[in-house]
């Protein structure tokens, strides 16, 4: 016992040389944010952060409505994330940009929701993320990703043998498979090999590549994140089995992947909102910026909250609400004002959002070509 | 000997008052309104992971077999008193009777695996049982991860492929949605029911040592062979602590399930990692102390939490810090240290060896 | 002909398993002892491989070298410091509990120094694949490689164990620590050996487990490293011929399990067959029953 007494008496004496207290100054609102910045889902946590922070400096720059932005690490836990939005109600915040994985963000949704807090999810794709009016998001959700990839390989006639490769332990996946077999059925689609694998095995994916490749799989669906679909594509190549593949947003930062030859990816379709290479002024602005700052190529987590945060000031512009109101009156405001804007932003022209709290705008489908982006 | 139950009893009414008196002192502070949003979130949570720090102290400390598979055992009796819930939502309105309900079926469910769980396992000791435990947990999860229930007009279907081959009418809701788990289960802990939960689990554990079947628990602990050759019945009593440990486990995890709207069985909260985590708690606070345990939950869950800055070298720091109290307490040489340069020596106050 | 291709792959997959194994049983045989961190020290050859490769621009062999030489000393290093203070400790769990304190530290060191994202592990074997019947089979060269490189450690070891003094003392060692000590053989000297040869080849593992299955992150050894200790109690623990048996036993059973019975499962499986084992013999394939001495 003395050991710990002695352990926790020098942590304590550490915690109170660090704590840092913010101080409020009445005259910018304050946006939190919550994701994951440790632990496997580092990369979509971090990606969110840097970017709203990208876009608050860029926001204050102008000089209209000014943000005092503070971003919590949830370890993509349910637990975490709910510990990390007390500690930042803590700090006064007023407006959450959060929560960047799904699971939390369906946990953080239930305290919102509770205290009356406007929360706008980047990319809680689960359906249950914006059940309450008090939510919205800027990434399309699970079955939208799902019915639209059905109905875009279906209405374009790429292929009709299909052979699906998911990862039944996480819910975006999941998620989207079960939308995508849906859909299939009506686009006169035929599944041919439905493989799962799971978060402790997801290294060895030659028994379910074999599968499609026995099904005689014209095409392989891959409603997964890109580090596993890197494997994949490597894995496929070195048993000789070329089919054509096709992604939702998950896939994107596949040409980034370290060490990854991406000549590997040629070819490969996916359906993201957002594409780092694209040639519009906006994109190229943004990726420039967030080179510089953080020496790093963005992802579609990144856009995403971009334009969420963007979403946001134009939403406390159309609703006139001020930095002195709490935290509730200005979330009553802003759950109408969101129905009523309209941001050309990174992940689409025009965008608007309907009181259910899901975003309007086109998927873009793009395919792989010369290690780039192009569009189809 | 009426000396030394003089002292167990003394020594149990420090933890339960402790106990009481943690629970005054946070109820008058919240009535005042000084207690802020992030500790307030945290005092759930501390009691959930106090009583799993017991539970797995009682299986490692006084049983002396090391689980791994703690956080499976949470797992389940998250994933069985969310379900209950869900379940009898309309069924049962009263908040309280549906609650208390819930966390004894979550822990007759943990309690009913930890019991089939502990058949096999009594065959093994040391290493084996460590690493069948882990096994166990690993399966649990993986399992739960797949695992679709849906409730229709036509009753329960259930399903281990996906929401779709549940085959449901289209009134259906599926309540346990694969990896995605249970999500929206009605938030009914609060930190009181929490305390009363640790005040049980404690009472259970506390009074199980000192009885007779405690004492026969510890013998096998001991010296297994000395045990059994004395006439002390070891799968008996290797049962009943194995089961005991994972009901209150079960208890703990359908507190966690009634605190979070979402609950899903990822690697990260119920695999073999968090349950490394309750052993680093009952090693810190002390292999076989109770209260240890309970007082090492709290200062590390909250400590992490209030050094959110310092959060990337949090599992650095435990782990160094469980290695270092490992060979400062077992290895011989530094027991031997002790006993030359302790306190009590020094002091002439070695007539009687009592554990701190 | 997919039937073929499972049976390939399970044996490649098993002979990575078999190569960690090894690691398990010879130290589990000798000092008595689950070292956890085995899997965590694969991690760390693994990313000794590729930064020898990227970083330091060294050829590949040298590079495996660098790993080899790193773990070795790492794992002496671990040995000495955490493992040896508690050799004698009363209880059993003491260095169970310590070594598994020893995983997460080498896992949390390696997030700090080496991050949280997962990195593609190039693949540096540029030899052609097998085609058999027509394209219908193909044998990728890294599989190959990888169950040739098992049975020549297997060989090797086997040799070393029986055919040399130093080998010969693992075996006193292992039979009776307190004979062995007095028969004038250095037990201190000889356990340090086994943690030497098995960290050895936990580089060795890292470098084929990545090469075959690209992707590397600090958790990228403990899943492999459970799973080959399932393995080695497969075998029977102790016995290196049995970790060899065990370990593309498990290999196989896991991808048939996947392939016939359930992609989400296999994992359960994997572990089933553990508890099955354990259950029926509990010595594994080729274990000796260990006597309890009171």
């Amino acid at each position: 016992m003395k050991k710990l007494v002695k352990f926790v008496s020098l942590a304590c004496a550490s915690a109170m040389l660090l704590s840092t207290t913010a101080f409020a100054d009445g005259d910018a609102f304050k946006v939190g944010g919550i994701g994951p910045v440790t632990g496997g889902a580092a990369v979509y946590g971090q990606a969110v952060k840097n970017a709203t922070e990208l876009a608050v400096n860029e926001i204050n720059a102008l000089g209209g409505v000014q943000f005092e932005f503070q971003f919590e690490d949830d370890e993509h836990d349910a637990e975490k994330a709910v510990n990390a939005y007390n500690s930042l109600k803590d700090w006064g915040m007023q407006v959450l940009l959060g929560t960047v994985t799904s699971a939390p963000c369906i946990a953080v949704a239930a305290e919102t929701a509770n205290d009356n807090m406007f929360q706008l999810t980047p990319s809680g794709s689960a359906v249950e993320c914006v059940q309450n009016p008090n939510a919205f998001r800027v990434c399309f959700s699970d079955p939208n990703q799902g019915t639209a990839s059905a109905q875009y390989i279906g209405e374009k006639k790429i292929a009709t043998k299909i052979g699906v490769i998911y990862d039944s332990s996480d819910v975006y996946s999941s998620g989207i498979y079960e939308k995508f077999a849906a859909e299939a059925a009506n686009q006169g689609l035929e599944i041919v090999s439905a493989e799962a694998f799971t978060a402790d095995s997801k290294t060895d994916f030659t028994v379910q590549l074999q599968k499609a490749k026995d099904a005689g799989a014209e095409l392989v669906f891959l409603p997964i994140y890109y580090t596993e679909a890197s494997l994949i594509l490597t894995q496929a190549n070195g048993m000789g089995f070329a089919p054509m593949f096709f992604g939702c947003d998950g896939l994107d930062g596949l040409l980034n992947v370290d060490g990854f030859d991406t000549s590997l990816a040629e070819g490969v379709m996916l359906l993201t909102p957002f594409a780092a290479d694209a040639d519009d002024e906006l994109t190229q602005n943004f990726v420039a910026a967030y080179k510089e700052a953080y020496g790093d190529t963005p992802n579609q987590f990144a856009a995403d909250a971009y334009d969420g945060m963007y979403a946001i000031k134009a939403a406390i512009e159309k609703s006139g609400v001020t930095p002195d109101m709490s935290a509730s009156d200005i979330c009553d405001a802003l759950e109408g004002a969101m129905t009523e804007i309209s941001i050309d932003g990174l992940t689409g022209e025009g965008m608007t959002w309907t009181a259910d709290g899901e975003p309007n705008k086109a998927p873009k489908a793009v395919k792989i070509t010369d290690g780039a982006y192009a569009a189809m | 000997m009426g000396k030394k139950l003089n002292k167990t009893a003394k020594s149990n009414a420090v933890t339960y008052g402790m106990v009481v008196a943690a629970w005054a002192v946070m109820m008058v502070l919240q009535s005042q309104g000084m207690v802020s949003n992030s500790i307030s979130g945290l005092l759930v949570p501390v009691c959930i992971y106090s009583i799993m720090a017991v539970s797995l102290n009682l299986t490692v400390g006084i049983l002396g077999d090391l689980s791994l598979g703690h956080a499976g055992f949470m797992c389940v009796g998250a994933f069985a008193s969310a379900l209950f819930t869900n379940l009898t939502v309309e069924a049962i309105p009263a908040t309280w009777l549906r609650f208390t309900l819930a966390i004894l079926v979550g822990a007759a469910v943990a309690a009913v695996f930890g019991f089939l769980i502990a058949i096999p396992v009594l065959r093994l000791s040391g290493d084996y049982l460590a690493i069948v435990t882990l096994a166990f947990g690993e399966i649990i999860k993986n399992f739960l991860n797949i695992l679709y229930v849906g409730k229709d007009s036509h009753g329960l279907h259930v399903s281990i492929k996906d929401s779709m081959s549940l085959g449901m009418e289209p009134d259906g809701v599926v309540i346990i949605k694969g990896p995605q788990g249970i999500t929206g289960t009605s938030r009914d802990a609060t930190f009181t029911i929490g305390i009363i939960l640790l005040l049980i689990a404690l009472f259970i554990v506390l009074r199980l040592i000192q009885s007779r079947d405690g004492r026969a628990i510890k013998a096998i602990r001991d010296n297994r062979i000395a045990a059994e050759s004395i006439g002390i019945h070891i799968t008996k009593y290797k049962l009943m602590a194995f089961t005991i440990s994972a009901a209150i486990a079960g208890m703990g995890g359908a507190l966690y399930a009634h605190n979070y709207s979402s609950l899903a069985a990822t690697s990260a909260k119920f695999g073999y990692n968090m349950s490394i985590m309750f052993l680093v708690y009952v090693v810190l606070g002390g292999i076989g102390n109770i209260r240890g345990s309970v007082i090492a939950a709290t200062i590390l869950y909250i400590l992490p939490e209030m050094l959110r800055s310092m959060q990337k070298y949090r599992m650095l720091i435990y782990a160094i810090v469980l290695i270092a109290v490992m060979l400062f307490s077992w290895s011989p040489a530094a027991q031997q240290f002790r006993e030359r340069y302790s306190l009590k020596r020094l002091f002439k106050k070695n007539t009687e060896k009592e554990d701190a | 002909m997919s039937f073929l291709s499972y049976l390939i792959n399970g044996v490649s997959l098993g002979s990575i398993y078999a190569i960690i194994a090894l690691g398990y049983t010879m130290v589990y045989g000798i000092a008595k002892m689950l070292n956890f961190a085995h899997g965590d020290v694969i991690m760390i050859g693994a990313f000794i491989v590729l930064n020898a490769l990227n970083v330091m621009n060294l050829p590949l062999i040298p590079a495996i070298l660098v790993a080899v030489v790193g773990c070795t000393v790492l794992g002496i290093v671990i040995e000495r410091v955490a493992y040896r203070p508690l050799r004698n400790a009363s209880s059993p769990l003491a260095v169970l509990i310590t070594a598994i304190g020893v995983s997460y530290l080498l896992q949390n060191v390696a997030l700090l120094i080496f991050g949280a994202d997962t990195v593609s592990f190039p693949n540096k074997i540029t030899l052609p694949a097998l085609s058999l019947a027509d394209g219908n089979l193909v044998i990728s060269s890294v599989t190959i490689i990888t169950i040739v490189a098992c049975i020549v450690i297997m060989a090797g070891l086997m040799l070393f164990i029986n055919k040399t003094k130093a080998g010969q003392a693992m075996l006193a060692v292992s039979e009776d620590k307190g004979a062995a000590q007095l028969m004038g053989i250095n037990v201190d000297g000889t356990i340090a050996l086994t943690f030497a040869i098995g960290s050895a080849l936990a580089a060795i593992a890292g470098f084929l487990l990545c090469t075959a299955y690209p992707s590397l992150n600090p958790y990228t050894g403990s899943m492999p490293g459970i799973k080959a200790f399932v393995a080695a109690v497969f075998g029977g623990i102790g016995s290196v011929p049995g970790a060899m048996i065990g370990g593309i036993l498990l290999g196989i059973i896991e991808i048939f399990a996947k392939a016939y019975i359930s992609s989400q499962m296999a994992d359960a499986i994997v572990f089933a067959v553990l508890i099955v084992v354990l259950l029926v013999k509990p010595t594994g394939l080729l274990g000796k029953k260990i006597q309890e001495k009171v």
